[in-house]
């Protein structure tokens, strides 16, 4: 098939990745890369940190250089979107007007930030954190003497909320749960990032319900809460959730869930078409579950299985998924998903921001979030991988090194 | 700019000018040269771009931070000059840096 059109369907890191892997692994066919965005491929992650504190630009956010595409022979076309698939003809329609024909299809086409339906969810000064558009629009509303709003306390609202704290800005993050990272992370790690942001200025409202917003001219000056208060704000980021983008796969009448579903080679139920990324809802064999996940490492893997099958290559050694976050001087990073746990084991003192805690399912590791600590992230995802038992006392007890633990 | 060669663990070696500022990691990656993988985008927090530093070179890449010491000490295949190439940033000083690439990334 190394002469088959690829046409790949939204220009994100797990799109971009495919069509930069398919190259490197010799497809000599031609390769279409549509973009929804005026710019090609780019990492998302800094968007809440190091690009939105102003410490990375958009050069070196760009997965690759522009002139790649053309030196790679990728057709790269930005502003575009595809409007349907005829799976029969195999063609896609975009709403340039164009059609393209293709012989593989890759769905790479992401998820949306949820909106919130509330009164004045449409007025000036409501944000999201998607693209670089959205960004560019953040960054201008932060700064010194500012108020910030962050709707939302998951990863993407407190990495908002520490960056927002660096540049000066008050920071009020407002979660309906009792805790923070609520459907995401251990108790022990709500607690903690809750008192490390607040030493850092953020406030909180927890167990906060938001009612509407409210807003002059047009433009928001506050977040109405359940209780009847309002928070007055100058911006307002709003982080509550994904939805996966799959409505073109579900109108061409693919298998689709909570995503599009496909195989270990993140092939559709048409084996013409692949979907990779925030859109598929795909096996995870360690955990004997399926599901879909929004990271980047999720979206290399996916497109370098995609790139693997279309290429007859051997399927990618198994992997454990892992993602990370950084909010001030903390990095966080976390493997596996608590699938199962049924017992929680803290290892180091959360009062040093240095510690782990492991969610067990029996004698073995289903994932660990590990603050400031690499060995037990590092040792932790390999424990998960190879679904290798460990003895719980020694694990809680960190004098004994992870590789002694582990031994 | 400086030039650096990648030197991958079937022997292939790509010269590459690298602008000044830029990490031996983003030289790999924004030209699409296999075997280092970078999934995290240099934040130091996968430990998927370990190359070889040639001898000569190592001192002059400077010193690891301890989270990239404790994230190497766990890559496969580590050696006294293994290095994250995310955490070298490319100066005149290393212009004609050689690496090494492992035979894979984890």
């Amino acid at each position: 098939m190394s002469d088959a059109h690829v046409v790949i369907l939204g220009a994100g890191h797990a799109g971009g990745t495919a069509a930069a892997l398919l190259r490197q692994y010799g497809h000599e066919g031609a390769i279409t890369l549509i973009g929804d965005e005026p710019i090609p491929p780019y990492q998302r992650p800094p968007l809440s940190k190091a690009w939105l504190k102003g410490e990375a630009d958009a050069g070196s956010l760009a997965l690759k250089p522009l002139e790649f595409y053309a030196e790679n022979n990728i057709d790269f076309r930005p502003d575009v979107v595809a409007t349907a698939i005829d799976r029969a003809a195999r063609t896609v329609a975009l709403s340039s007007g164009d059609a393209l024909n293709y012989d593989i299809l890759i769905l790479a086409t992401g998820a949306r930030a949820i909106a919130l339906p509330i009164p004045g969810a449409d007025l000036d000064g409501i944000l999201f954190l998607r693209t670089a558009a959205n960004a560019e629009a953040l960054k201008a509303a932060v700064g010194p003497g500012k108020t910030l709003a962050v709707v939302g306390g998951g990863y993407i609202g407190l990495e908002v909320a520490a960056s927002g704290r660096a540049l000066g800005a008050r920071v009020v993050v407002i979660e309906r749960e009792a805790r923070l990272l609520a459907r995401v992370a251990a108790e022990p790690l709500s607690t903690f990032f809750k008192g490390y942001h607040e030493k850092h200025g953020v406030r909180f409202e927890l167990g906060a319900s938001v009612t509407g917003f409210a807003g002059q001219d047009g433009k928001v000056t506050g977040v109405t809460l359940a209780d009847g208060r309002t928070i007055a704000c100058d911006a307002a980021v709003v982080g509550v959730g994904a939805h996966p983008n799959d409505e073109l796969a579900k109108a061409a009448g693919l298998e689709t869930s909570r995503g599009v579903v496909v195989d270990l080679d993140a092939r559709t139920s048409d084996p013409a078409i692949f979907a990779i990324g925030d859109v598929a809802y795909r096996p995870m064999p360690i955990y004997d579950r399926m599901f879909r996940m929004e990271s980047v490492p999720n979206a290399l893997e996916q497109a370098k299985q995609a790139a693997c099958a279309i290429m007859g290559r051997p399927r990618p050694a198994g992997e454990c998924p892992w993602q990370w976050s950084d909010q001030f001087d903390l990095k966080l990073q976390i493997a596996g998903y608590a699938f199962d746990a049924d017992s929680v084991i803290l290892r180091g003192d959360p009062a040093t921001a240095k510690f782990a805690i492991f969610h067990l399912k029996g004698d073995q590791v289903q994932s660990v979030e590990a603050i400031n600590s690499p060995p037990e992230f590092m040792m932790g995802k390999l424990l998960i991988l190879n679904r290798k038992p460990v003895d719980k006392a020694r694990l809680a007890d960190p004098t004994i090194s992870m590789k002694e633990v582990a031994a | 700019m400086a030039k650096v060669t990648y030197i991958q663990h079937d022997g292939t070696e790509t010269v590459i000018d690298v602008k000044t500022g830029l990490t031996v990691m983003e030289g790999a990656v924004k030209n699409n040269i296999p075997g280092i993988d970078a999934d995290c985008g240099g934040a130091c927090a996968c430990a998927t771009c370990h190359v070889y530093v040639k001898d000569e070179w190592l001192a002059k890449t400077g010193t690891k931070s301890a989270m990239e010491e404790s994230m190497l000490d766990f890559a496969e295949g580590v050696e006294p000059n293994s290095r994250l190439a995310c955490q070298i940033k490319m100066s005149d000083a290393l212009d004609g840096l050689v690496v090494n690439l492992p035979e894979s990334q984890h």
